[in-house]
């Protein structure tokens, strides 16, 4: 497809031609209107000058007979000026006026007529229009009065130049008017595939330009440009995923290999291979575990699972949880108190809130001991408060440990990061995510707060059903929080 | 135990086959969902094991198809899907249990055993007695050599779930689903220091232990002076 033809098929383009098109036809309907009128007015104004004459004329004639009107004539025929006069007798000899060489269509009709003419003129005889009443008088003498109106056909010739002028000036201004924005718009919009392609070929980076002017295909490509950001920040996210499961699966799966592999190695020991064995099939089922979190996730992420929502009482789901854990924190030294008095009705999947309030109070309880010799002075305590206010229920988990630095708040809720401090305890880094990946599913949010000392770790749900939590967003100081987006 | 088991992976069913031989049980092969659905409409199985992706009629469509028959042999669907959906889907359509893979043995072992059990009388019984151990499903009491013994109602049912399937190995997951209805890993062997407080309440002042950790693959109470 040339260039040319490219052009031609712009929408632009079509608008100019068929608005062009629409345009001359307007235009030329009105001059004709107007010249039409003003003929019109123009014959009746002439015919009625012309009776009046007549009358007159017919006047003196009764008053003077034939004479009198040849000398009339003769003597208005001297005036110059564009009236017509003629007096002939039977024979078409001409007894007085301006008017001679009578064609004998004109000399045969009656009433006004319009004709052709011929006078002398500078130079030779011109032929001009004229308009004139044929008046027969007795005796088969003729009296014709009439007014040139070459003038009128001036007009006409002048009016229709003008229009085809007109026409010519407006067909070309609009089709190069039309040439002008289409290409223009052609060019941007070029500009616009082009980038797209480099995008689609692969370089995430690139923007939509905006040209700043405000206009409908700069809002089009800031929606975009916004879309393309988002994308860019998924894309992002899965590489960092799959570079994250390259590290902590491939680790423990090489460390498994190597253990067998030395197995091997070593002369046969039945006690010693029963025991690589057992350990070879524990780090298995910490893959799994770990395998099955991250599908969870990605799951939980792509907006699946959930189908089992139903109406629960998160209040009862909180007790209940603390409930499974209550030995555990007691074994540890630490007090787990859940708080949750009147019940929250909330619609929810119960499976993964109860997998989401387990990993925050197994978080709390895992980290949230104050570790020993930092002594803050504050009791080894997790609480688990759950409260509803306008139409949002939040779950708080508090711990007195050393709680996380605003600054790692965002970073600990994406997957596998752990703090170093926490590299000890056993855990695969995935519980936060999941939990965010949670609130997320259920239009809700996680957010990571100082407890002055410890963690406070915020989880709010919605309590209506499809609704989103408009959680204020806090100062950067205060916490982190990630919200669907 | 005679056992069905209906899977297309012939290793997998060489070793389930083996494995269930070594336990006891009689296990069956069958690769395909017609030839399952087949067998186990002519004999008379205690439990079936099948693959929820199967050749020619696919697991959920065998069991669907026995239960439209009446057929009311325990089923174990096995499944690579994990998520709670999935899981809700297969024992709506009729499957007894499921269980992810990749699984333990005697995960499976212990579920299937289970299951079977699942079809004796003391299904419907109020009271289980396990040696001097005995709790009232009405009364919600429960005595030891006839002393009484106090346990919280969490306590009540783990300890109720232990003795219903009384000899039998019950799993850490499969006391997780079945007393306390998550089907989620909470991460902390949580289970391990319930079983521990409910031991000092049932065990630790009489000679006799009941409560026995099975290594490898969880519980069992049993009274092993007998």
């Amino acid at each position: 497809m040339t260039a040319l033809t490219k052009l031609f098929r712009t929408t632009t383009f079509r608008l100019s031609l068929t608005y062009l098109a629409l345009f001359s036809a307007a235009a030329v309907l009105a001059i004709f209107y107007i010249y039409w009128n003003t003929t019109v007015l123009l014959s009746r104004q002439l015919n009625q000058t012309i009776d009046a004459e007549l009358t007159g004329l017919a006047e003196q004639y009764r008053a003077g007979g034939l004479d009198q009107i040849v000398r009339i004539v003769a003597e208005r025929s001297q005036t110059p000026g564009n009236s017509l006069y003629l007096v002939a007798d039977k024979d078409g000899k001409q007894l007085a006026g301006n008017l001679s060489a009578v064609s004998p269509q004109l000399w045969d009709s009656l009433g006004p007529v319009e004709f052709v003419y011929s006078r002398p003129a500078p130079g030779g005889i011109e032929r001009r229009l004229a308009f004139a009443n044929v008046f027969r008088l007795p005796g088969g003498y003729r009296l014709i009065v009439g007014r040139d109106i070459e003038d009128r056909r001036e007009l006409a010739r002048l009016i229709r130049t003008t229009m085809l002028w007109g026409l010519g000036v407006m067909a070309l201004v609009g089709i190069g008017g039309g040439y002008w924005v289409s290409r223009r718009l052609l060019t941007r919009i070029d500009d616009l595939s082009a980038t797209t392609r480099t995008i689609m070929a692969g370089d995430l980076t690139g923007r939509l330009p905006v040209s700043g002017s405000g206009d409908e295909l700069d809002r089009l490509s800031q929606s975009l440009n916004l879309m393309l950001a988002r994308i860019e920040q998924l894309m992002a996210g899965l590489r960092e995923v799959s570079d994250n499961i390259a590290h902590d699966l491939k680790t423990p799966l090489n460390r498994l290999r190597n253990r067998v592999e030395e197995a091997l190695r070593e002369p046969y020991d039945e006690a010693a291979y029963r025991e690589t064995l057992e350990r070879t099939i524990e780090e298995a089922d910490g893959l799994i575990k770990t395998f099955n979190a991250l599908l969870s996730i990605a799951r939980l992420e792509a907006g699946a699972g959930g189908d089992n929502r139903e109406k629960l009482d998160l209040a009862a789901l909180v007790h209940d949880v603390a409930d499974l854990y209550e030995p555990v924190a007691e074994e540890r030294g630490i007090a787990l108190k859940a708080e949750a008095a009147a019940p929250i009705v909330i619609h929810g999947d119960r499976q993964l809130l109860g997998q989401a309030i387990a990993n925050l109070i197994d978080n709390a309880l895992k980290y949230g001991a104050p570790r020993s010799g930092s002594g803050n002075g504050w009791a080894p305590e997790v609480q688990v408060l759950a409260t509803a206010e306008e139409g949002t229920a939040r779950i708080v988990v508090t711990d007195r440990g050393p709680g996380v630095p605003a600054l790692e708040r965002d970073r600990v809720l994406d997957r596998f990061v752990r703090l170093e401090a926490s590299r000890s305890e056993p855990g695969s880094g995935l519980g936060l995510s999941l939990v965010a990946a949670v609130a997320r599913l259920h239009g809700g949010a996680l957010r990571l707060e100082d407890n002055e000392p410890g963690l406070r770790v915020v989880l709010a749900l919605p309590m209506e059903e499809g609704a989103l939590v408009n959680e204020a967003v806090p100062q950067p100081s205060a916490g982190a929080e990630l919200r669907p987006t | 135990m005679r056992v069905l088991v209906i899977e297309d992976d012939q290793e997998t069913a060489a070793f389930l086959k083996r494995a269930l031989k070594e336990s006891g049980h009689v296990a069956e092969h069958a690769a395909d969902g017609q030839t399952g659905l087949e067998l186990a409409k002519a004999n008379a199985y205690d439990v079936l094991i099948v693959d929820r992706m199967l050749p020619k009629c696919d697991g959920l469509g065998v069991i669907k198809a026995l239960r439209d028959d009446e057929i009311g042999t325990p089923a174990l669907i096995l499944s690579a899907l994990g998520e709670v959906d999935d899981r809700v889907k297969g024992l709506r359509a009729g499957g007894d249990d499921y269980l992810t893979k990749p699984y333990a043995f005697s995960e499976l072992l212990a579920r299937i055993e289970a299951l079977a059990r699942r079809k004796l009388p003391e299904e419907g019984s109020t009271r289980f007695v396990v040696g001097d151990l005995v709790l009232d499903r009405l009364s919600h009491k429960v005595t030891r050599a006839g002393e009484a013994i106090l346990l919280q109602p969490r306590e009540f049912r783990l300890l109720e779930y232990l003795m219903k399937h009384a000899g039998q190995v019950v799993t850490r997951t499969m006391l997780l689903e079945n007393v306390w209805d998550y089907h989620f890993d909470p991460q902390t062997n949580v289970i391990d220091v319930h079983i521990s407080r409910l031991r000092s309440k049932i065990d630790k002042n009489f000679g006799n232990p009941l409560l026995h950790t099975v290594r490898g693959a969880g519980y069992t109470i049993r009274d092993s002076a007998h």
